[in-house]
């Protein structure tokens, strides 16, 4: 079977998993993918026409609540977790020039 | 007798009873964990002096009289992927190695107003994602009764905290088996309740649609009060069942006359070590003997389990883990070139491989142009399975067969092959996709001394059929104990093993 998991296809999937992989990284990578694709083509002996994908396995509505604020206000324990803070918000990398 | 060889329940009889101090009973833990701890490493955090604090908290309540339960006063361990206020609550990650979260998951919550002692946080494979307690960033985590072993995982820090004494019960999750794995492995009780039982508030997710907390004890009446405890709805958790029937307790009564067990012939099959499989049918066979109607059947498609799971898992937890970024908690690199190398960067040094490994596949399956052919497929075989027990429900009230293929393997065996440590979980994954309650009971040891587990599916909201079940056996077998052959090759003091053989002159 040809090979699935290409070089292009590593560098997409590293965007979207917003991982930074070395040139080692990535050949393990491929291989683990690969082979765990493999395994999951079992599934590919079942027929499954006509079967509702289920995602979830009981019934469930989205749970609504009135826009109601009913934590308090936890900013200064909050932003003692964050790496990096300016004027009491998280403070990030420019982002727009 | 010794304190620490009390069950949780039984400890907090004592000290309701004014015998002894819900003190004492911490005492004896840090006792525990003086001498056992640097060896097993059960804990990522401990917290002594919060423990008498609160212990003393709790005595004040109990002399009152406002906490009368079967828990008030129990020293408890809980694993590091529940948010506990103030302490600590890493995931065994280096992402979240500084993570201190502002409030306590509900579990957590709901088990310290029934009384419960933190005694600390315990040790798991990073992010739940494992079956060992290997992938953890802050270190491996030792079997008590072999410490060449692993605990099992991915809940491995509860289980062996509890078999080595070093809390009274503990608090694990279960998305593919990290409760009952674990427990099987380290010869305690562990049980995963249906899916939205217990409130996940304030668990960190790893895929949400499978994962659910529950208890590791060291019998079956201790997990029937602490789901007791711990279960019921949630308005916070938005999957959260609305069940009434949560007295669970009620359920401790042994008898199981005409009770229908039906055991996977698939469950007994290739990969199933002959020492683990003769243990488990003995087990069948006491429970047969107790009234049960015992047989094999065919239930279909175990061997998709694995590839389903890996699947939606791998897909759940690519979507839940994008919020480690560096941005508002936990570890952020140190040198980085505008927000999305940092954002990389981060996320490369702070997950640990496997779990790196599982975001990838995740990412790979839900992205376009795949999403069908694995992710939607694995839903689908998902819907097939959730049938295939549908249908062996309707013949029987209980599934029974072994929780794990094998006892415990040696530490470093199993992180080189992914694949096979995945097949590991093939008898507990498909009760997380199908949303099933499953328990896993001690029923011997092999040759070697390590602990076999056998695990009770069953539908569900059937907690209670699995207790009496689970209940009865405990009862026939005389206690939960341990053969004496195996008790000359443990390791460990045999005051310690003493807890597992005691027990019986129960109530």
């Amino acid at each position: 079977m040809a090979e699935r998991i290409t070089d292009e296809i590593i560098d997409y999937v590293s965007i979207l998993a917003k991982l930074k992989l070395s040139a080692e990284d990535r050949e393990q990578a491929k291989q683990d993918m690969e082979s765990m694709l493999q395994y999951i083509d079992m599934l590919n002996e079942l027929d499954t026409d006509g079967v509702e994908p289920m995602s979830h396995i009981f019934p469930l509505e989205n749970v609504l609540r009135e826009d109601v604020v009913e934590n308090g206000d936890e900013r200064e324990q909050l932003l003692k977790n964050a790496p990096s803070i300016k004027n009491g918000m998280f403070k990030v990398p420019r982002t727009v020039e | 007798m010794e304190i620490l060889a009390y069950t949780a329940v039984e400890l907090s009889e004592k000290i309701k009873k004014g015998e002894i101090k819900v003190r004492d009973g911490v005492d004896a833990v840090w006792d525990s964990i003086n001498k056992r701890e640097k060896d097993l490493h059960c804990y990522i955090t401990l917290e002594k002096e919060k423990s008498y604090i609160q212990a003393e908290e709790v005595q004040q309540k109990i002399d009152k009289g406002e906490l009368s339960g079967p828990l008030a006063g129990v020293p408890f361990a809980i694993k590091d992927n529940l948010c506990t206020e103030g302490t600590l609550t890493s995931c065994a990650s280096g992402i979240l190695r500084n993570f201190v979260p502002t409030y306590s998951a509900e579990a957590v919550r709901k088990l310290e107003a029934a009384g419960a002692v933190i005694i600390g946080k315990t040790n798991m494979d990073e992010f739940a994602m494992g079956s060992t307690t290997e992938t953890s960033w802050f270190g491996v985590t030792r079997n008590p009764w072999n410490q060449e072993h692993v605990p099992g995982g991915s809940s491995g820090g509860s289980a062996a905290a509890v078999a080595a004494q070093e809390c009274f019960a503990a608090l694990g999750s279960d998305t593919g088996g990290s409760i009952r794995q674990p427990a099987s492995f380290c010869g305690v009780v562990g049980m995963k309740p249906t899916y939205g039982t217990v409130s996940r508030y304030g668990l960190v997710a790893y895929a949400s649609s499978l994962d659910q907390i529950g208890p590791l004890t060291k019998d079956v009446t201790d997990c029937a009060a602490i789901l007791e405890a711990i279960a019921g709805f949630d308005k916070k958790d938005s999957t959260s069942a609305l069940r009434k029937d949560t007295d669970f307790t009620a359920a401790l009564q042994r008898g199981i006359q005409g009770l229908r067990i039906g055991i996977p012939s698939d469950y007994l099959g290739d990969g199933l070590d002959a020492e683990v499989r003769e243990a488990v049918l003995k087990g069948a066979k006491l429970l047969e003997q107790e009234g049960a109607l015992v047989e094999e059947f065919d239930l279909k498609l175990v061997n998709y389990g694995i590839p389903a799971y890996y699947t939606i898992a791998a897909a759940e937890a690519s979507s839940n883990l994008e919020r480690f970024d560096g941005v508002k908690y936990g570890y952020r690199t140190k040198e980085y070139e505008g927000l999305h190398d940092m954002y990389k960067k981060t996320r490369s040094e702070g997950f640990g491989p496997e779990v790196k490994r599982r975001i990838m596949l995740g990412s790979f399956v839900l992205s376009s142009g795949y999403y069908d052919a694995y992710y939607l497929k694995a839903l689908k075989v998902k819907t097939l399975i959730k049938k295939a027990y549908e249908e062996a429900f309707s013949h029987y009230d209980v599934i029974l067969g072994p929780a794990a293929p094998t006892t415990a393997p040696r530490l470093g065996e199993s992180l080189s092959d992914p694949i096979k440590m995945y097949l590991g979980d093939i008898y507990t994954i498909s009760a997380n996709l199908a949303g099933l309650p499953g328990i896993s009971i001690p029923c011997g040891t092999d040759s070697k001394g390590l602990p076999i587990g056998m695990q009770l599916i069953g539908d569900c909201y059937r907690e209670k059929t699995l207790l009496q079940t689970a209940y009865t056996y405990e009862k026939a077998k005389g206690g939960c104990k341990v053969e004496k052959k195996s008790l000359s090759t443990i390791d460990f003091e045999s005051a310690e093993a003493d807890m597992r053989c005691k027990n019986d002159k129960t109530i």
